[in-house]
């Protein structure tokens, strides 16, 4: 469990009036993201959890150890943390390899050359570890990078959106790597990024982060099923479903998943039988009907209860949250169609979904 | 053109000189060139302006007040009295202390731009590598800022070889102690020996020659970025 809590506040003249002010409990396992616009204070938050921020005050506590109180600041390079930059920020005079053995040479215990072979595979760099960073692309250096990291034997991993100064094509790219990642390591993973669709598919656990408070902070499906935080998220806003592989099938190239509430088609991209999938639903491609129309284009239709609506003020649009099996799924609409369906709380309607995608 | 015992000895006595110069200011510099790169202490600008004085001060002036400073009347002279010592104006070591003045901006200057132009992401790196601080100033810094090394060690040296009027003042003109090469020039030229006065400037233009198509060479070939950025 680590549990920080900062009160930061600078006013300079470049910087006008940035505040910190957090209290949060993140837990020791998988991936946490701390999700923000930029100047949330997201960087900053993981900065002074790495200790790399010198003038902050705030407690910080990690496994039961103090890091950080009113006395006392442990210093960086005494922390059993991994950092990744988001730049990728390898040493210039080392090769790839090199800048992997000065993190063997300072990790906690010797690095044993299994471990080795199978970070070096789980990040797919075995043929860029003779070659130096400059001659390595944006994501081989920040795979590399992330290795480091490992291999430094950290009891936690901190990311500082290690993929946005990366271009479209190298993020698909890396990402897969940062999935498996998750999987192939046993120390929790605190994830800054201001990118909904990598906070989708990788985390387990969200903070979300607001001109330097905590807005919301719990379970990934739980925090993007909640209306009340979904002006956070705006058009990102939309639920994850865990479900598992059904069938498939191969004239149409689709394959069908199932969870409480029913099941849904999606695109076939060689998932297995009763593998277990997480499927994102957006909020705007979820459109409502009180009655099942079998003659649509949209073949993915499911049957839910409406549990609450959000309308602001001078706003045009509606958010219902509808129950859907053990589930939820958000759909996002003009108050006037809500008007005119005549929708309330505890109706059943059928919620039709244009687009669902795999998030892994 | 070749030269006479007393020059060979000038000769000798100015590498000996610089190279000990060069060598002390590497060790004194960079604890304060790293200083000044990585302090925001409102005495940076004051110790900046200090170190750079050599760099505008005639050499005259310099030596001046170090000859009273070292004298027996002055606060070095007289612990260097009560320690035996006599004192240092007219020795050896009275030169290096004064050439170390002298050619301190050229030794920390190109170690403080190499050290800021670091900035802070690698050391950063450093301490999130358990790296120490020692161990970040060995294994990080000093090899990404080993160009500016490199040229802080050309300049001081040659630098101190140039030396003319700190080290009349201070030095004497002593053959073996402090007549070093530059001093020697002046003398032959004094006793109108005008054959000597060329073979040792010659000599002198070559060293300067090769000195910087060695500094800028060196400075055109192997400059990476501290970070390559893309």
């Amino acid at each position: 469990m680590i549990k920080a809590c900062f009160k930061v506040a600078y006013s300079s003249s470049i910087k006008s009036d940035f505040s910190l002010d957090v209290n949060i409990d993140i837990p020791s396992k998988g991936v946490t993201a701390i999700f923000g616009h930029s100047g949330s204070g997201k960087t900053t938050l993981l900065r002074c959890i790495a200790g790399l921020e010198n003038s902050v005050q705030g407690h910080l506590e990690v496994s039961g150890q103090v890091w950080q109180n009113d006395n006392y600041c442990l210093k960086t390079y005494k922390r059993p943390i991994g950092y990744v930059f988001q730049e990728a920020s390898l040493f210039d005079h080392l090769s790839a390899h090199e800048n992997l053995l000065f993190a063997m040479k300072r990790a906690e215990h010797t690095v044993s050359q299994d471990n080795f072979d199978r970070i070096i595979s789980v990040l797919g760099i075995q043929s860029q570890l003779t070659r130096y960073p400059n001659e390595l692309s944006g994501g081989e250096r920040q795979r590399v990078a992330i290795a480091r990291a490992l291999l430094v034997q950290p009891k936690i991993l901190l990311m500082d959106e290690p993929l946005a100064s990366l271009d479209t094509a190298r993020k698909r790219e890396i990402l897969p790597y940062l999935e498996r990642l998750h999987e192939n390591v046993d120390i929790p993973i605190l994830y800054v990024s201001h990118s909904l669709d990598e906070v989708a598919r990788l985390a387990d656990h969200v903070v979300v982060l607001e001109a330097g408070k905590v807005k919301a902070q719990g379970e990934l499906t739980q925090v993007f099923s909640t209306l009340e935080y979904s002006s956070y998220f705006e058009q990102g806003t939309g639920v994850i479903i865990k479900a598992a592989v059904l069938e498939k099938d191969q004239q149409w190239h689709l394959m069908k998943v199932g969870f409480t509430g029913g099941e849904l088609w999606l695109s076939d991209n060689d998932e297995k039988i009763s593998e277990e999938v997480r499927v994102r639903i957006l909020a705007k491609d979820v459109s409502l009907a009180l009655s099942n129309h079998e003659d649509s284009s949209i073949a993915n239709r499911l049957a839910g209860k409406v549990e609450d609506i959000i309308q602001e003020d001078n706003s045009p649009i509606a958010l219902v949250r509808l129950k859907v099996g053990d589930e939820f799924i958000i759909a996002r609409l003009t108050g006037k169609s809500l008007a005119n369906l005549g929708l309330e709380k505890g109706m059943h309607c059928w919620a039709q979904i244009k687009s669902v995608a795999i998030v892994h | 053109m070749s030269f006479s015992q007393a020059d060979m000895a000038a000769i000798w006595l100015t590498i000996k000189l610089a190279s000990t110069v060069t060598l002390l200011l590497l060790i004194i510099g960079t604890p304060i060139a790293w200083w000044l790169a990585r302090t925001s202490s409102r005495w940076k600008g004051p110790i900046a302006a200090v170190v750079a004085l050599p760099l505008v001060l005639p050499p005259t002036v310099i030596g001046f007040y170090l000859l009273i400073a070292m004298g027996p009347n002055g606060a070095v002279g007289q612990f260097t009295q009560s320690l035996g010592l006599g004192t240092l104006p007219f020795t050896f070591w009275g030169l290096v202390i004064a050439s170390i003045f002298y050619s301190m901006p050229f030794v920390i200057q190109p170690i403080q731009n190499a050290i800021e132009s670091l900035g802070e992401r690698p050391l950063e790196v450093a301490a999130t590598l358990r790296a120490g601080p020692w161990d970040t100033f060995f294994n990080v810094v000093l090899p990404l800022a080993k160009p500016g090394f490199i040229t802080a060690a050309i300049l001081g040296f040659a630098h101190t070889v140039g030396e003319f009027g700190v080290v009349l003042m201070i030095g004497g003109n002593i053959p073996g102690e402090t007549q070093v090469v530059s001093v020697q020039i002046y003398e032959h030229v004094e006793a109108m020996e005008y054959g000597q006065a060329h073979a040792l400037s010659a000599l002198m233009i070559i060293f300067s020659f090769i000195v910087l198509l060695a500094l800028y060479g060196f400075q055109r070939k192997g400059k990476f970025h501290a970070l390559s950025v893309k």
